[in-house]
């Protein structure tokens, strides 16, 4: 039998969120608050990203993301959480316990809550059906910056670049901090991801822009020689590469999800949760990317920072084990919506606001209905991958009914 | 030319490739007695046919009754089931089911299960459709009906095929890799074969050349008596939570109209679909390719329709080295003491130990030294997601692949071992780090700097 531990909360990663949540939780008096953190140092995410800018609404603060980094695990460690390193959550059990390793050795924690906070990842190659050989040199963006920043390597020097999000660009920094030139960026939707602003940005980097590009194959034995694929005029291409760096296409990384008792939701591919951030099991709580694909650190930040007196209220009352009402996206527009689940507490703290996002590119009204009956709407115009955030209030007041769903009738 | 480590050394059996086969081939010989070479062209083992198949540990109960696989198979499960716990290799005793989902199949179990039983595998059972819910609720209720095969298990396809070799090794074996036989001569007592880095001389020549089978019998022999007709196998491999979907192997029933696919667990702990079978002239590239893939989603979700809720982890190919003939080719040139071991299809893991008993078996073999009594046993990748790994015991030195649960003492003992990995692949194969869901994101950079003039080629590089 492992040795057992006790805390009052134990936050699952130690990113971004999992630091700004231990760090507001002790602000508001919470004691023995615990984040377990499986790399070797804290930070998340912006420790691979030595770009600008982070920090700077919460922060008040352009830092470069290490920099930031370093200033969440400051402020967490100089208000007394304790940050346990090279520590990794092997498994979610009821009645919040945790099962731990860590290099010594392992053991169980048993909390009052536990939240977790264990963000996002890229898709691989594979998820996106990507083929041709598997020669050595085929990344995705996260490892990229993982070994130029982290660790000074560099696997390639004139990569191709899939994908036009956020991310992609921020690929194209990475890759100059090293001197690698990424010679083109290529997208299979028919334009690019980010917003339309952004789009000179690869010209001006040197970096063409290739878009509709279907089939892409990958050639190379041993490292990767080129990358074909066929344009919107059903022409194959090929570029000469040594590398290929596949961006964005985020995913919650829920593995320990998938592994525990609590229900995953298939739309998001993070936890169900309700307008208090608990999973189906009301002793986990979750917070940040871990959510849903995929938001700005700093967005994370508030929403931990926000997500705080709800916790400490929670703790200072019984488990609230009310059943909820679904909360739905219907019709073929609307990716998914967070949270999943409206429960009847009139706890404080509640989200103000859901989340939803598109498959597609889509105007219309967004509206939210009940049994027939339309509790809110409103006029939407936005694409895929853009944030869209709607009232909570309209459809709490309805949450005693049956499903609430979300649609979009579109037309101007 | 800088001299071979081994040029004065003589051998008594040289064993051309280091796939699976050519691996149990080396155990046996050297377990026999004979003082063995093992050549391998590539800059590690495993690098052929044997990278990657779908790691069932089949009984033979479908293979044509009375063939030399056949044969080979049953013996070479048989072996498996004696050796594994001493090689401390992992055995998961899943079973399989094979099913009909049309009546055309439903048609054909008949002929099936009267084949297994001639094969001597009759511990078949014929199943209800009711049973075969209640066994693997998770199916596709289209399902109508199936029977049951105990004795087909999972195994790790690496794990076995290097602890093969790595007995070999401790007990006096040689392994060159890099060491591709480009031409041979036979003066009447001794093979000379020429390789890059030298001349070896042995007294028998084994050619397990497995993709390569009929290009080193003409370069050795000046003829083949077949000729390779690579197949090609896709497979689309499911993140570890899928697993929970299906218990045993789920084996297709073949047709005239369809070609069925597998689903199964790996010993990793994933789920997986595949293979396809691809005829296709190159020898090497075992490419993936999206409509394939999709068909093969799309197969196992008509199977398994909750598979559609899980990630995929990861895609692969796989080399058959099929020929014009339906039977393995082992042929023997008694007068030069040379034993070709070709077209071992697409059994060639089950085989691989019933092959080498088969071989040693053939009179034409040079007799040898004194068999080894007890022999050394070399430590394990212990690498089942259903057995104890790594991380489980204290003092690992910290997780390097978070997905994969890969220890950096893990990684340290196969950069440091008896037979280290030349290539990423091959680090891969000995510990699976990169090998997980994220395919790389957090451990790629930890693994670059740990494993740093230590790979060829490396996984980074940076300025001096
Ligand atoms: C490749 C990539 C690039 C990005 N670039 C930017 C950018 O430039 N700007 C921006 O604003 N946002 C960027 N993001 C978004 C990023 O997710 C957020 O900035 C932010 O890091 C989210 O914080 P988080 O705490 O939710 O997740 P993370 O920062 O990802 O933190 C999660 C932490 O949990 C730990 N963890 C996971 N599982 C376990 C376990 N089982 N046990 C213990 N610990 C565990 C992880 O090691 C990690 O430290 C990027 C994301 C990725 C993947
Ligand atoms: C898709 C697929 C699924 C499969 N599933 C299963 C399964 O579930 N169960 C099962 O039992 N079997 C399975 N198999 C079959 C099995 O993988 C093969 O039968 C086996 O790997 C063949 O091994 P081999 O040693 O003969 O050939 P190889 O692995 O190809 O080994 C030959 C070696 O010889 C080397 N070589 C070639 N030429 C030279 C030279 N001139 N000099 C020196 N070295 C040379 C090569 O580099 C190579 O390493 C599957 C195969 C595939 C492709």
């Amino acid at each position: 039998m492992n040795n057992v531990q006790n805390c009052n909360v134990a936050i699952v990663g130690g990113g971004t969120s999992g630091l700004a949540l231990a760090t507001e939780l002790t602000r508001l008096g919470a004691d023995g608050v615990v984040v377990l953190e499986r790399e070797g140092e804290a930070g998340g995410v912006p420790r691979h990203c030595g770009h600008y800018p982070f920090g700077v609404k919460e922060l008040k603060k352009v830092m470069k993301g290490p920099d930031y980094a370093r200033a969440l695990v400051y402020r967490a460690e100089k208000s007394g959480v304790d940050i346990r390193r090279g520590t990794t959550v092997t498994a979610l059990h009821k009645d919040a316990r945790l099962s731990i390793t860590t290099a010594q050795g392992a053991y169980d924690l048993v909390a009052n809550r536990v939240v977790l906070c264990t963000g996002v990842r890229e898709s691989s190659r594979a998820q996106r059906f990507i083929g041709g050989e598997r020669p050595q040199g085929v990344i995705t963006t996260g490892a990229l910056q993982s070994m130029v920043y982290l660790h000074g390597q560099r696997p390639f020097r004139r990569p191709v670049i899939v994908g036009s999000e956020l991310v992609s660009f921020s690929a194209i920094m990475t890759c100059r901090h090293l001197g690698i030139r990424p010679v083109a960026m290529i997208e299979e939707g028919p334009r690019i991801t980010v917003r339309q602003f952004m789009r000179p940005y690869p010209a001006m980097m040197g970096v063409p822009l290739h878009f509709g590009a279907r089939d892409l194959r990958i050639v190379g034995h041993r490292q990767v020689e080129a990358i074909t694929y066929t344009d919107a005029h059903d022409k194959v291409q090929t570029i000469e590469t040594d590398g290929v760096i596949i961006s964005g296409r985020f995913r919650p990384e829920a593995a320990l999800l998938h592994d525990s008792h609590l229900v995953i939701d298939p739309a998001t591919g993070g936890p169900s949760i309700d307008q208090y951030g608990r999973a189906s099991d009301p002793a986990y709580f979750c917070t940040g990317n871990l959510l849903r694909p995929v938001e700005t650190s700093s967005w994370c930040w508030h929403e931990a920072v926000e997500a705080a007196p709800r916790i400490v209220h929670d703790l200072a009352h019984n488990r609230d084990l009310t059943k909820g009402t679904a909360l739905v996206v219907s019709g073929d527009a609307l990716r998914f919506v967070v949270p999943q689940r409206l429960v009847q507490s009139d706890a404080p703290h509640a989200m103000e606001q859901m989340q939803l996002r598109l498959k597609r590119p889509t105007v219309g009204h967004l509206i939210a209905r009940s049994g027939g009956k339309t509790l809110w709407t409103d006029f939407l115009q936005s694409r895929p991958e853009r944030r869209i955030l709607a009232p909570l209030a309209p459809v709490l007041a309805a949450r005693d009914s049956q499903t609430i769903k979300m649609d979009i009738i579109e037309g101007h | 030319m800088p001299p071979h480590p081994a040029d004065s050394q003589e051998f008594d059996v040289a064993i051309i490739g280091a796939g699976v086969v050519g691996c149990a081939m080396a155990r046996r010989f050297t377990l026999d007695g004979a003082r063995v070479v093992v050549l391998e062209k590539a800059a590690d083992v495993l690098d052929g046919a044997s990278k990657a198949n779908s790691a069932i540990l089949h009984t033979g109960f479908d293979a044509p009754p009375g063939s030399v696989e056949q044969k080979c198979i049953a013996d070479g499960h048989r072996e498996y089931l004696e050796i594994h716990e001493g090689l401390g290799l992992p055995l998961l005793k899943t079973g399989a089911l094979v099913l009909a989902w049309d009546g055309e199949q439903l048609a054909a179990l008949a002929g099936l299960v009267a084949k297994a039983r001639e094969n001597g595998v009759d511990d078949v059972e014929v199943l209800t459709r009711a049973e075969i819910m209640k066994r693997e609720p998770h199916l596709a209720s289209t399902v109508m009906g199936g029977f049951w095969v105990p004795r087909e298990y999972l195994i790790d396809p690496w794990a076995s095929a290097h602890a093969y070799l790595l007995q070999a090794i401790a007990n006096g074996a040689v392994l060159h890799r890099k060491s591709e036989v480009i031409e041979g001569r036979h003066d009447g007592a001794f093979w000379h074969l020429t390789t890059p880095n030298g001349i070896i001389r042995s007294r028998q020549v084994i050619n397990c050349a497995g993709l390569y089978g009929d290009i080193v019998d003409q370069r050795l022999l000046g003829q083949s008596s077949f000729t390779i007709k690579p197949r090609k196998g896709q497979f689309v491999v499911y993140d570890k939570p899928a697993s929970a979907l299906t218990s045993a192997v789920i084996l297709p029933v073949p047709s005239k109209t369809t070609k069925g696919v597998v689903i199964f667990r790996t010993i990793f702990g994933n789920l997986a679909v595949g293979p396809t079978a691809e005829e296709q002239t190159s020898r090497t590239n075992a490419s993936t390719d999206k409509v394939m893939l999709e068909d093969l989603h799309a197969k196992g979700v008509a199977m398994l329709p909750e598979l559609g809720n899980y990630e995929i982890t990861t895609t692969y190919a796989g080399l058959r080295p099929a020929t014009e003939f339906q039977d393995y080719q082992i042929t023997t040139d008694a007068a030069r003491n040379y034993i070709t071991v070709g077209g071992i299809r697409s059994t060639g893991l089950s085989a691989a130990l019933g092959i080498a008993r088969y071989v040693a078996s053939l009179n034409s073999i040079t007799p040898l030294g004194k068999p080894i009594k007890s022999p050394k046993m070399p430590p394990p990748d212990r690498l089942s997601n259903y057995h104890p790994r790594d991380w489980e015991t204290p003092d690992h030195g910290g997780i390097i692949c978070h997905c994969e649960m890969v220890t950096k003492r893990e990684i340290l003992a196969a950069l440091d071992g008896p037979m280290p990995p030349a290539t990423l692949q091959g680090l891969k194969r000995r510990t699976r780090v990169c090998m997980g869901r994220c395919q790389g994101f957090y451990c790629t950079g930890p693994l670059s700097e740990l494993t740093e003039g230590r790979l060829d080629p490396p996984i980074g590089e940076r300025d001096e």
